[in-house]
């Protein structure tokens, strides 16, 4: 009986196939690893604590005169067109002047996603909940409309329906009576996609709107915040928000 | 009059037509209700930025009055005052009257109050607003008890130990109610450690102006006078309640008012931010306080007309109250960019306005119908009125074998 053989055991042979596999690994785990980045993950996985999904606004490049992003969150989610006090208004611009230095311009301010978020905390029904990927919805199945999660928002970010709604979009449940808010477009970025406002903004020319996971740090957000001052609203109260701005 | 002079079937015609139109008032709530249900709020004075309106006033009015009202039966049966015991079975059906009228516009205003089953089921034990839904079932069932040791002469032991259940059970219930404000952090109006004991406060005031309405209306129904001694007891402590309360209420202003950043605020609820500077010392200081407090500590003999007027502009005073709290804390705008002047299509740095509609009026109204409504059924029923000794200051205090 030859050396490699011993115990019935071809060693040759199973040296072989081990190099085998750890080629085969070698050659598909950059793979694996870039679908995991591209792709985020699958549909029947849930949302990873592992990704902190973020915007970035950047006050410097937004246009006074555009409201690309507004529109495109209304078409999006099929909501009113209308301003009326009891329309809602997922995405609002604002216009501001600086008091001391006279400076005009204008921010989108939307629900800010925050780490601790009011609306979260304060919900009786936990309609009102955050996504381990750091996304702040509404489940419009257990909202009773009790409106506490506005009152105590600090960005006024959330609208109540006033009105029976009609023809809503199949990506977007929404209903008299519920309570709903920006949703970062979770639908289109659990598809890969990233939100209509973004997507708008970068069409109309502008970029001011840099989405992505806070969490990598090779984003182009991630980047961002790191390389140029930015800050949340309101950081006094502590709340860790997912939108940022530069230049204010 | 004496009791014997009321005839029992004019007496027994006037009690139904006062429980018709009770119900009716709560019928006119629920018609409101239903308008709101089926067209959506869009038909009320609220929007997007005064989401709490008049039906929280009303509800919010109530649900404060109904802890504080229990005051006169904790005197009675806790502290073992004679003059204050026989009085605590009208006061905790009061209590449950006001609370049902409370929770009853507060869920008949929900944006989907068919999923009041969703409320009790799911539960988040961060939420004030779910610790209030124990609180509050636990009252109506704790007072209950409190009220059956009190009418059922085998039980009447148990009266001392349920009455203390209840005074700590109403004193954790306002101060959740108290801190359904002070846990906001976005509003300049709310986030304050103040507001739980302000509230309680507050409920000890309302309360007993509330449970001597009542009384009034119970002693003139039934033709009998109100014994002097006890009279002059229970306006002497009305006087203090509102004293404190306004006090407490100052005060709060008074600390707000130092902060630079709370001063824009201050200025807004107190100054120029009309109508709530009309309303806060127009109607709570001066109408709703000062007022009373000349009525109930003047020299002189006290009337029951002074006392009952007292008592009502209390309430009224409570409602200003409430209104510039709740109303006002929303319409002044959000500090959300400090330095800036701002403008918004979703009216960023701007002054709400808010218009009440009827829908919320009657809804609010129907509350109070309700209120009414249990008071009348239960008083006549269990027969709360209140059985006073003999009307002489030697008189044996009762309660103080509890």
């Amino acid at each position: 009986m030859s050396a490699d053989r011993q115990g019935g055991v071809n060693a040759a042979r199973r040296q072989f196939v081990g190099w085998g596999v750890a080629m085969a690994g070698a050659t598909l785990a950059p793979g694996v690893m870039l679908f995991d980045l591209a792709h985020g993950r699958a549909p029947e996985a849930p949302a990873s604590a592992s990704v902190r999904w973020g915007m970035l606004v950047d006050a410097t490049r937004c246009a006074p005169d555009c409201n690309a992003c507004v529109v495109a969150c209304a078409k999006e989610h099929g909501l009113p067109d209308g301003t009326r006090a009891t329309d809602a208004q997922w995405i609002r611009k604002v216009e501001l002047k600086d008091l001391r230095r006279g400076r005009t311009l204008a921010v989108p301010v939307m629900c800010q996603h925050c780490e601790q978020a009011p609306c979260v905390d304060v919900c009786p029904t936990g309609a009102s909940f955050k996504r381990a990927d750091g996304i702040v919805l509404v489940d419009r199945h257990t909202c009773i409309g009790c409106r506490y999660c506005m009152m105590a928002c600090p960005y006024q970010a959330r609208s109540f329906v006033h009105e029976p709604v009609v023809d809503p979009k199949p990506d977007v449940p929404r209903g008299k009576g519920c309570v709903e808010s920006c949703t970062l477009c979770v639908h289109r970025i659990d598809r890969d996609q990233a939100p209509a406002c973004v997507e708008a903004c970068a069409a109309a020319g502008h970029r001011a709107l840099v989405f992505g996971d806070l969490n990598d740090p090779g984003s182009e957000i991630a980047k961002r915040v790191a390389g140029y001052a930015s800050a949340p609203l309101r950081p006094e109260l502590g709340l860790n928000p997912g939108v940022r701005y530069h230049g204010l | 009059m004496t009791p014997t002079d009321v005839n029992p079937r004019s007496e027994a015609r006037r009690y139904w037509g006062l429980v018709a139109i009770a119900a009716l008032v709560v019928l006119a709530g629920y018609a409101a209700a239903h308008t709101m249900e089926v067209h959506g709020h869009a038909v009320t004075g609220m929007d997007n930025r005064i989401v709490w309106g008049l039906p929280h006033v009303f509800a919010i009015l109530m649900i404060v009055a109904a802890s504080g009202v229990l005051n006169v039966a904790s005197i009675g049966s806790v502290f073992g005052q004679a003059e204050y015991k026989s009085r605590a079975p009208l006061a905790g059906l009061l209590c449950i009257a006001l609370l049902a009228g409370g929770l009853f516009v507060l869920m008949l205003d929900l944006g989907r109050p068919e999923r009041m089953i969703v409320a009790a089921t799911h539960y988040n034990l961060t939420s004030v607003f779910a610790w209030n839904v124990f609180l509050y079932t636990g009252m109506f069932a704790i007072v209950a008890v409190y009220l059956w040791t009190l009418m059922e002469r085998r039980m009447n032991r148990w009266s001392a130990p349920l009455g203390i259940a209840t005074l700590v059970w109403r004193f954790i219930l306002t101060t959740g109610t108290g801190a359904i404000f002070a846990f906001l952090v976005a509003r300049p109006a709310y986030g304050s450690a103040l507001l739980p004991p302000l509230f309680i406060v507050l409920s000890f005031a309302w309360g007993l102006a509330v449970f001597l309405v009542a009384q009034a209306a119970a002693y003139a129904w039934h033709g009998r006078e109100l014994p002097e001694a006890i009279h002059a007891r229970m306006r002497r402590l009305l006087g203090v309640f509102v004293a404190a309360a306004l006090y407490f209420s100052l005060v709060q202003h008074f600390v707000h008012a130092y902060f630079a950043q709370q001063q824009a605020y201050e200025r807004f609820i107190l100054v120029d931010g009309s109508p709530y500077p009309l309303l806060y010392w127009g109607g709570f200081v001066a109408a709703g306080s000062a007022a009373p407090l000349v009525l109930l500590w003047r020299r002189g003999p006290a009337t029951t007309g002074s006392t009952l007027a007292a008592a009502l502009l209390v309430l009224l005073g409570a409602f200003a109250w409430l209104y510039v709290f709740i109303i006002g804390g929303q319409a002044f705008p959000q500090p959300i960019f400090p330095g800036y002047e701002v403008r918004s299509s979703f009216g960023d740095g701007a002054i709400a306005r808010y218009v009440p509609r009827w829908p919320e009026l009657l809804l609010g109204v129907g509350g109070v119908g309700l209120a009414l409504l249990i008071t009348l059924v239960g008083a006549r029923a269990f027969a709360f009125l209140p059985e006073d000794p003999a009307a002489s200051p030697a008189a044996p205090a009762r309660g103080s074998a509890d």
